[in-house]
């Protein structure tokens, strides 16, 4: 029925000519890069068999408990990667809201996709529910990244700003609405960026799975445009629901900017 | 109209007392770092007491809405700021953020020559000089229409004759409107000059352990 390819390991093995071609540029240069480059194809090699260990695992016991587990461990992984990436330090408020946007946000726009518009059969379907989850998670963890970034730096850096706002009886809300602004703007340009380079500089992950699968390109494309709209739509639930809330964290209940 | 009581915040105020009248103007005098900034803001609620209380129309501070007593109680903060866009923005934006009636451009042009400002009301504020933007924030405040002007040093960036037209003109409205006002100077003149009462930090600030 599928007619993709099989691979042989053999031939699989030839691909990593790549990072020994890699590797003789960097010690020929002499940068001190060797050590990074194999430790990242070691873990990226490792990681992946696992995973594949694990789907297939998943696959062929198709319960309804896997898919949510799987999408449970996604959740909590991308939380506490955004702690880890967020280069400023983080009050326990924020912290709170958002493993709050994140979560709400991507399972309202995945339960959306798996119910209204994709319909999977049965709704935890691993082999779309895990790919799809992971799309929408990833790209929600990348935005609620640079949305908070974004905005702790914008009442650092407009600290004097928002404090001559309040000083004129401006409630928060009114005093912090361009660093706000400002927060939404960065972390959801890469997602509307990504829509309109679509299909001309990148056919992107779920595209190339369904036609090596061997679907036809028309209907690879429905999927891409369906997921694409998708991930905006989840980028979009979880930086609005983080910014709603979040902004409050930094005023007390006297309206001060607690900074 | 305010009263002040035991007031202590980080070891950088303990006021015992102090009255402020309706209808008077008042200057706060005192050194550098001497918490007149900190002081003022304790009026309109920016900053809140560790201990001791600070009335306003015999209600405790800390119990009204901090962001109504601003509307009242209006600030200029020692920092001129000046928010994007043009100059009309700039004056226009406190009555905004204040949920208050915007006025007429008319108003607005008159404002800037009493405020000595040659500018368009479309120039882009952030092309103005630092002495303009100093002006242009006060001009915002004295907009607000407000009971009581809280101004931490307004004229720091002026030169002397500037400083007296402002000066002249913020005490000629807050008298003609019957309002009340505590203004931070670095200027013993300005405050002799312009002020019903002058406030000394040093005889207002306790040192520890002198309460009584
Ligand atoms: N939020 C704050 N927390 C702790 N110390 C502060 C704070 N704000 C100001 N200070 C310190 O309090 C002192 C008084 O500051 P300030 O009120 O700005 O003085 P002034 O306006 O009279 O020059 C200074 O030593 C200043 O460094
Ligand atoms: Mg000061």
């Amino acid at each position: 029925m599928n007619e993709m390819l099989e691979m042989t390991l053999w031939q699989l093995v030839t691909a990593y000519i790549f990072i020994v071609i890699l590797l003789a540029i960097v010690r020929w240069r002499k940068i001190p890069r060797e050590k990074e480059i194999i430790i990242a194809t070691l873990r990226m090699t490792i990681q992946l068999v696992l995973v594949g260990y694990v789907l297939m695992f998943i696959f062929e016991n198709e319960k309804m408990i896997y898919s949510v587990i799987v999408i449970i461990i996604m959740e909590i992984f991308a939380v506490y990667n955004i702690y880890k990436r967020t280069k400023q330090s983080l009050s326990r408020d924020l912290k709170k809201i958002i493993a709050f946007s994140m979560v709400s946000g991507t399972l309202f726009a995945f339960l959306y996709f798996d119910f209204i518009v994709v319909r999977f059969s049965p709704w935890y379907d691993p082999r779309y529910f895990i790919p799809i989850a992971g799309m929408l998670i990833g790209n929600s963890m990348t935005g609620i990244t640079l949305g908070v970034s974004s905005l702790i730096e914008g009442f650092t850096s407009r600290k004097k700003e928002v404090e001559a706002a309040l000083m004129l009886g401006a409630p928060p809300k009114k005093a912090s609405q361009g660093i706000v602004n400002h927060a939404f703007d960065s972390a959801i340009l890469p997602t509307i960026n990504s829509m309109v380079g679509m299909g001309i500089v990148f056919l992107p992950g779920m595209m190339t799975g369904v036609i090596l699968s061997g679907a036809g390109p028309m209907d690879a494309i429905k999927y891409q445009i369906a997921i694409m709209l998708g991930i905006t739509g989840s980028v979009s639930i979880s930086v609005i629901l983080f910014l709603y809330f979040g902004y409050k964290t930094f005023f007390n209940n006297h309206a001060q900017l607690k900074l | 109209m305010f009263s002040i009581n035991q007031l202590v915040f980080k070891d950088i105020i303990n006021v015992r007392k102090l009255e402020i009248e309706s209808g008077k103007i008042y200057c706060l005098f005192g050194e550098s770092g001497s918490g007149k900034s900190t002081l003022l803001k304790m009026f309109n609620s920016m900053l809140t007491p560790d201990q001791g209380k600070i009335t306003y129309k015999d209600e405790s501070i800390a119990d009204l809405d901090p962001i109504q007593l601003r509307r009242e109680v209006v600030m200029l903060g020692q920092d001129p700021i000046v928010f994007e866009g043009t100059v009309r923005d700039n004056l226009l934006i406190g009555l905004q953020f204040a949920a208050k009636e915007v006025v007429a451009n008319q108003v607005l042009t008159e404002l800037l020559k009493e405020l000595h400002l040659a500018k368009d009301l479309d120039e882009e504020a952030d092309k103005l000089s630092g002495g303009e933007q100093q002006r242009l924030a006060f001009g915002r405040v004295l907009l607000m229409d407000a009971e009581v002007y809280l101004m931490d040093e307004p004229t720091s960036a002026l030169d002397e004759n500037t400083e007296t037209v402002i000066m002249d003109l913020f005490t000629k409205k807050v008298r003609n409107a019957g309002k009340t006002a505590i203004m931070v100077t670095h200027s013993k003149g300005i405050a002799e000059k312009y002020s019903d009462e002058i406030i000394y930090m040093t005889d207002i600030l306790m040192k520890e352990g002198t309460l009584s």
